[in-house]
């Protein structure tokens, strides 16, 4: 998917390969590599899933690795949860239950 | 790749120096110690100035409120006449939500002051809103770096919402994979950049907090006619108890006690690409509170101004379990939707309560806004998509990483106390093969808030 210059991305960057990580950290840590990522506007017409420029917000360059357009928040509230409403009935009758 | 952390290492202490615009070395005693009172001072501020500069950013005067039905819930289990008033500093009324803009607002002053054009912060919870909010009021430059995903790009879901927050004000937020290397991370981005660092361990970072401590005196005895008897402060990296602990001295209650309280995370591996995911609590837990009381100057400057072992009075742990059950009836009982920052202080405060008489007042100190991704029903969505087991028994069996377990009652929220001793025997230790002189046990005896007979005694154990 060709994306325009200026588009508002996010992009994602390899800090550190496994090798290069710091010493003293756990196994399954320094075995993974740590990655960074970061919003901006590209720089140049790019490629999803190719690497790219951009100039974030406040103004830096930072290169890395197109992976999303017009990135969306994805956290929410969450699903229902059982024991939460259980928990509220609890709080409720103890506070409440004998009037 | 992105950076080499030998290289950046070498070059820390300069990095340092130039982005807090602090000589640490003008500090530093003969021996083990540094003049902590003359790092404070350094600073330049009294705290009339700190409460004005606040007040122009919107910060601090904080509601401090009567949690009348949670007192009257707890002295359902206490015995005749016990059951003390539990208030609530409610800090969620400041500018972006939390108690941090005190910090953030006295840090923006700052490197404001210093003609800084931006600023940094490595943080992943409330301090990274109040810094993006109060750098947005100032103009200036900010960017937040956060430890967010793991290494299957899973993230928790309170620290996206903090993301969003940041960026709502206009921050550039770096998200980061796992790992301490967090830290070099942002010593580069502090030296491609030379902004400040808005450090929240440096002196202005904690007397920010000082005006909180200050308050809750006043309030307290403007309503009461007394001092409090207690204030329990959500402990992690140490400024907020220290903070608070150090303006409530400044407002001269030198009867309150001061304690510390964590979220029981103990077996969670923090720096754990595999256990980031199995926690429901990214702060005010015993993954930071224990290290930084032990080693307080493992932060980002060479000498942290949280030293909360110099100020706390007694320590308490809960578990996950108890701080949601805790959460959901400040809702229900006081319609007050917070948290879970401040929540780990009141589910100790609900237990402890039952333990003073009526007469007594245990004040809760903070609060926080909260909203998707930070509320409980998505930590404990999660918490259940990462197969942590959702159990109600009893709450002092819960294993972190396993499963959580809520009380079948709220008479069942049971606190553990950690020995300040042992806290202090390891900090101890690793001074272990020093000849300790004279003036180094004098800055242990405040280091540790004991006397030199007690060091003494921990020393030869």
């Amino acid at each position: 998917m060709l994306v325009e210059k200026s588009k508002f991305v996010r992009i994602r960057k390899y800090l550190l390969l496994p090798n290069e990580r710091a010493k003293n950290i756990p196994l399954e840590t320094s075995k993974v590599p740590m990655k960074m990522w970061v919003k901006g506007r590209l720089n140049h017409e790019g490629e999803l899933f190719e690497d790219v420029e951009i100039t974030t917000v406040s103004g830096r360059i930072e290169k890395g690795t197109l992976k999303e357009v017009e990135p969306k928040y994805k956290h929410s509230y969450g699903d229902y949860v059982e024991e939460l409403q259980r928990m509220r009935e609890i709080i409720l009758s103890e506070m409440w239950g004998e009037e | 790749m992105g950076y080499n952390v030998d290289d950046l290492n070498k070059r820390r202490n300069e990095i340092i120096k130039k982005s807090v615009g602090i000589d640490y070395s003008d500090f530093e005693n003969e021996g083990i110690g540094f003049d902590y009172t003359k790092m404070m001072e350094s600073s330049g501020f009294t705290l009339d100035n700190i409460f004005d500069l606040q007040k122009e950013s919107m910060v601090g005067d904080t509601p401090l409120v009567e949690l009348k039905n949670l007192t009257n819930y707890a002295r359902k289990y206490s015995k005749k006449g016990y059951g003390a008033k539990i208030l609530l500093k409610d800090e969620a009324a400041n500018l972006s939500g939390s108690f941090k803009a005190r910090r953030a607002a006295v840090s923006i002053h700052k490197a404001k002051e210093l003609g800084y054009k931006g600023v940094v912060a490595a943080t992943s919870g409330n301090y990274g809103a109040a810094i993006a909010a109060l750098a947005a009021k100032a103009g200036l430059k900010c960017i937040i770096l956060q430890e967010c995903f793991d290494s299957n790009n899973v993230a928790q879901p309170e620290i996206l919402e903090k993301a969003r927050a940041c960026e709502a004000y206009g921050a550039e937020v770096m998200q980061l994979s796992v790992g301490p290397e967090l830290f070099y991370t942002f010593m580069s981005v502090l030296e491609e950049t030379g902004y400040f660092n808005a450090s929240l361990y440096s002196p202005y970072g904690i007397m920010g907090i000082e005006t909180l401590g200050y308050e809750i005196v006043n309030q307290v005895r403007n309503k009461y006619n007394k001092d409090p008897e207690v204030v329990i402060c959500t402990n992690a990296g140490g400024g907020n108890l220290t903070g608070t602990a150090r303006g409530i001295k400044k407002a001269g209650a030198l009867g309150t006690l001061v304690y510390g309280a964590s979220v029981d995370l103990t077996g969670l591996h923090m720096a754990s690409d595999k256990d980031f995911n199995r926690k429901s609590f990214t702060t005010g837990h015993t993954g930071f509170g224990m290290p930084f009381a032990i080693n307080p100057d493992r932060s980002d400057v060479p000498r942290s101004a949280a030293r909360p072992l110099r100020y706390m009075d007694k320590y308490y742990t809960v578990n996950q379990g108890s701080v949601f059950f805790i959460t959901e009836a400040l809702a229900v009982l006081e319609g007050m939707e917070r948290g879970p920052a401040g929540n780990t202080s009141l589910a100790v405060a609900f237990n402890l309560a039952q333990t003073l008489p009526e007469n007594q007042i245990i004040v809760v100190q903070e609060s926080e806004y909260t909203g998707a991704g930070k509320h409980h029903q998505p930590q404990l969505s999660f918490a259940k998509k990462n197969n942590i087991k959702l159990i109600f028994g009893n709450p002092l069996e819960e294993i972190p990483g396993e499963n959580i377990i809520f009380p079948k009652s709220a008479k069942d929220i049971k606190v553990k106390e950690v020995s300040l001793d042992k806290l202090r025997k390891s900090y101890l230790k690793r001074f272990k093969d020093n000849e300790l002189t004279h003036e180094d046990k004098v800055f242990l005896m405040e280091e540790l808030n004991i006397s030199l007979d007690k060091l003494n005694e921990l020393i030869k154990q």
